[in-house]
């Protein structure tokens, strides 16, 4: 009798570790920088007419930073979702756009939608560097003290933005400045 | 209105398997006729109701009805109408539906097909394979309605993913998922034998042409997805180890061990609890795969939007129906007895060898597509597990199996002796050796492990012949005589073998001898790789119905002959705005020349281009499609077919099972009928009361 348990044996652990996994994104890679201060950056924004912004110019808000490129063709997946995003109105979002050609950029932008309050252009990569930017889009949640709170890698889908970052957000929105 | 009539005909459908579900298997454990009756034409009805709501799909496609959110986020008004059709499985919701309908085409078939069979029997199969059904409409009424509503409606749809806007894709999905969906039939056969406790030969025999039909759909329908991946996705690959493949591979490797022990359950009786057990696992790896796939546990190419709802449905389904069998299995099992016994050599311990070597390789795979998610789950880091891992797995698990495969069909039942087996196949192994030495030498230089790939296929192909021969060998009569009273099933297994051998020979070759150059071309330049010049002559744009396409031109030629003239494509869907590569392949027996396209490069019309050849490649494909042929032929002998005929003439004697010409055809040197083996007795008595059945 027991050696035909065997199987069901076997089969309840492996359930066990589906179950389990399914509380698991695995598109939600761990970072560093949760719980730090967001690396300083001070860069022109991509508008030619707009001035220089730093993250010092953010403090005082809970802000979104996502990574972005015009030959990223996974960015086309979720831009629809950050368009929608923005509109909620929910948190201000800000573009780091990265290592990409600012004419076609804003070419991009302006043909598909402009989800972000501003873009930042980080040339060279050097601010995604050190943001351990591991591939583009990333998605960033900082809060009113400037702490990196939440790192999404990949494009966003909404079930990620409803059941975590808009939840996270409102709750890191609620905290009052020290 | 034509969604809400698709959507009613679901909730009629699932009322339909509920009342399927219950009264047949009730009616059979109590032997009430009337509720066994049922099952016929319900299962029938539950066919033609979800044929209804498929339809309804497919008309909400071609209509271009941007209401149905399902429609308006995969198809666009300028989507090709053949592409509309297809869009129908291209996503969730739609994949289910197809499911769905594939489960109860088999289920139609089965009413259709079973005549002979015992009405309880029947009437449990179709009772079991309803509550599968069962719970894929409600996971679709629940979590992944196709039908859904999208208020106010789309002004156009999102369009097609354009790796799916593929002649390829027509026919992949709708084939593999027959492939993964027979296996329900051996479940539900395993399962109705279960609870009747009649788990014997007549058992097996009823199980084989069913099981044998859902493999060659999976076996065709893998072909399909790899040649596909080959063409379509642009890197010339034709198997990734991605975990969707992995997917269905495993209940490939699982479906392939199951025939094989089936057979043994039929002839000799033995082996039943074994083969119960693979039918279970069988089923139960095409609902894990679909559960790996839908609920995006696994990070791979093929996965769509997780959504841990969806998730939560599939692992509870799968829990009732895989644990609920091998419960049922723990407490049944240990009262089925062992069956026909046989030596530590006989035809017996070869297959099991076998058996216990492919649910290896399949346990392996899905080891190595799980271990990832196991360490993520124990906080242990995340890492991905590639080609290396199985690779260096498969090559020691086949390479046993295969030799195995070569003795199998010549040994004996019950007890066979190695000296004999030796020098029956003495001729096949000196020849499948000169093979190994010589062949990689001819083709492009003597590789260790190309000489071992050489030499298992070839051992494949020259045992199969030994096994002809001696089949041949043994009748009288003119030649033509002796090949056409050969048993199909026989053909038909020996056909599968030698596609194995083919299949191993595309591989090897492939893998040993393939070459790849990335070059940047300017028009008019060329570049010469394996013997071959491939002159790029320059770019056209051209528009495709919802796509703008560079054309490239490239003329190959070899020794200043012209043997080819390409074209590959880079298109830009429009609605996605996604850049597709599409490969531009010239198809040979021994080679295919293979370009792609890359990037644009610099001001002018410089391109990025990949040129692969791809030695014997189009064999791997052509191993796959001799298999599903064998497959075919051993479905269709007539063995399968002649039962009827002989019980109805021989109703009133119970035990009259001796067997028919083709059978003892099929097995020259089986005991059968001689040497009453422990199983036999059980046949008998199965059959007995098959008989008893049959007057209704």
């Amino acid at each position: 009798m027991k050696r035909f348990l065997l199987p069901l044996a076997v089969f309840a652990v492996l359930s066990a570790f589906l179950a389990a996994a399914l509380s698991h994104d695995p598109r939600r890679l761990p970072s560093a920088l949760i719980g730090q201060p967001a690396p300083a950056f001070d860069l022109p924004q991509l508008q030619p007419d707009g001035p220089r912004l730093s993250n010092a110019d953010l403090k005082g808000q809970v802000w979104l930073l996502n990574v972005w490129a015009s030959w990223c063709v996974s960015c086309r997946d979720e831009h629809a979702l950050l368009v929608e995003f923005a509109r909620r109105g929910v948190a201000p979002l800000y573009g780091l756009n990265y290592k990409d050609e600012p004419d076609a950029a804003r070419e991009w932008i302006s043909r598909s939608g402009n989800p972000y309050v501003a873009s930042i252009v980080d040339g060279n990569g050097q601010v995604g560097i050190d943001y351990g930017v591991y591939g583009v889009p990333e998605t960033f949640v900082i809060d009113k003290h400037g702490v990196v709170r939440y790192r999404h890698a990949g494009p966003l889908t909404a079930a990620a933005l409803d059941t975590r970052i808009v939840p996270l957000v409102r709750r890191l929105q609620s905290e009052q400045v020290r | 209105m034509i969604p809400e009539i698709g959507h009613f005909a679901l909730i009629v459908a699932l009322a339909l398997a509920l009342v399927n579900g219950v009264l047949p298997i009730v009616g059979a454990a109590r032997g009430w006729t009337h509720w066994m009756r049922v099952a016929w034409p319900v299962a029938r009805a539950q066919f033609v109701v979800v044929a209804i709501a498929f339809g309804c799909l497919a008309a909400s496609f071609l209509g271009n009805d941007f209401s149905v959110l399902y429609v308006a986020s995969h198809s666009n008004s300028m989507l090709p109408p053949v592409y509309r059709v297809t869009a129908v499985w291209g996503g969730h919701e739609g994949s289910l539906l197809l499911w769905t309908l594939l489960l109860t085409l088999w289920m139609a078939a089965v009413s259709v097909l079973s005549r002979q069979l015992p009405r309880a029997m029947v009437a449990r199969v179709l009772g079991v394979m309803s509550w599968i059904a069962a719970g894929f409409l409600l996971f679709m009424l629940f979590t992944s309605n196709p039908f859904a509503r999208l208020l106010p409606p789309a002004v156009d749809g999102r369009d097609l993913n354009p790796l799916l806007q593929d002649p390829g894709m027509v026919s992949h999905p709708p084939i593999l998922y027959m492939g993964y969906v027979g296996f329900a039939v051996a479940f539900a056969f395993a399962i109705a034998a279960l609870l009747s406790g009649e788990l014997n030969a007549a058992w097996a025999r009823w199980s084989r042409p069913w099981t044998t039909a859902a493999w060659i759909f999976l076996t065709l329908g893998i072909m399909l997805g790899s040649g596909w991946a080959y063409y379509e996705l642009g890197w010339g690959g034709w198997w990734f180890w991605d975990p969707v493949e992995n997917a269905s591979f495993m209940p490939w490797l699982a479906g392939t061990a199951l025939i094989h022990s089936l057979a043994v359950t039929e002839k000799r009786g033995a082996f039943r609890s074994w083969t119960v057990l693979l039918a279970i696992c069988t089923f139960s790896l095409s609902l894990l795969g679909t559960f790996l796939v839908r609920s995006g546990v696994i990070t791979s190419v093929h996965s769509f939007a997780a959504d841990p709802a969806r998730g939560i449905f599939i692992l509870a389904f799968l829990s009732i129906v895989a644990g609920g069998a091998l419960l049922l299995f723990a407490w049944r099992a240990p009262k089925i007895g062992l069956g026909g016994g046989f030596d530590p050599v006989s035809r017996e311990s070869l297959l099991l060898s076998n058996n216990v070597l492919l649910m290896v390789a399949a346990a392996s795979v899905l080891l190595g597509t799980l271990y990832p998610l196991f360490l993520d789950v124990l906080g242990l880091g995340k890492i991905s597990i590639g080609p290396p891992y199985f690779d260096s797995i498969f090559v020691p698990l086949m390479t046993p199996a295969v030799f195995l495969m070569g003795i199998g069909p010549i040994a004996r039942w019950k007890s066979a002796r190695l000296p004999e087996l030796a020098v029956r196949l003495r001729w096949a192994g000196a020849a499948s050796v000169v093979a190994a030495l010589a062949l990689p030498w001819v083709v492009g230089g003597w590789k260790p492990l190309v000489g071992l790939g050489i030499l298992l296929a070839a051992w494949c192909v020259s045992a199969s012949a030994v096994a002809l021969w001696e089949r041949i060998a043994q009748q009288q009569g003119p030649l033509a005589a002796r090949f056409s009273r050969l048993p199909s099933a026989f053909c038909g297994m020996l056909l599968a073998h030698v596609g194995i051998g083919v299949f191993i020979v595309g591989v090897t070759f492939v893998k040993g001898y393939e070459t790849e150059r990335d070059v940047r071309l300017e028009p008019g330049e060329s570049l010469t790789e394996g013997g071959y010049a491939f002159r790029f002559t320059g770019t056209r744009e051209i528009d495709g119905p919802n796509y703008r396409a560079a054309r490239a031109t490239v003329e190959v030629s070899r020794d200043g002959r012209t043997v080819a003239v390409l074209h590959p494509e880079k298109r830009l869907f429009i609605v996605q705005q996604t850049p597709m590569t599409e490969a531009a392949i010239d198809r040979g027996v021994f080679r295919d020349l293979y370009v792609a396209m890359g990037e644009q490069v610099g001001a002018g019309n410089a391109w990025t281009m990949r040129v692969h050849i791809k030695p014997f490649v189009n064999w791997i494909w052509a191993g796959c499609l001799l298999m599903a042929l064998g497959g075919a032929l051993a479905a269709c002998d007539r063995r399968y077919r002649l039962v009827p005929r002989k019980r109805r003439a021989a109703v009133p004697a119970p035990v009259s099972v001796s067997a028919p010409a083709s059978v003892s055809l099929t097995v020259p040197r089986s005991p059968r009928g001689a040497a009453p083996a422990p199983g036999t007795a059980t046949r008998e008595a199965g059959t007995g009361s098959e008989a008893g059945e049959a007057g209704r």
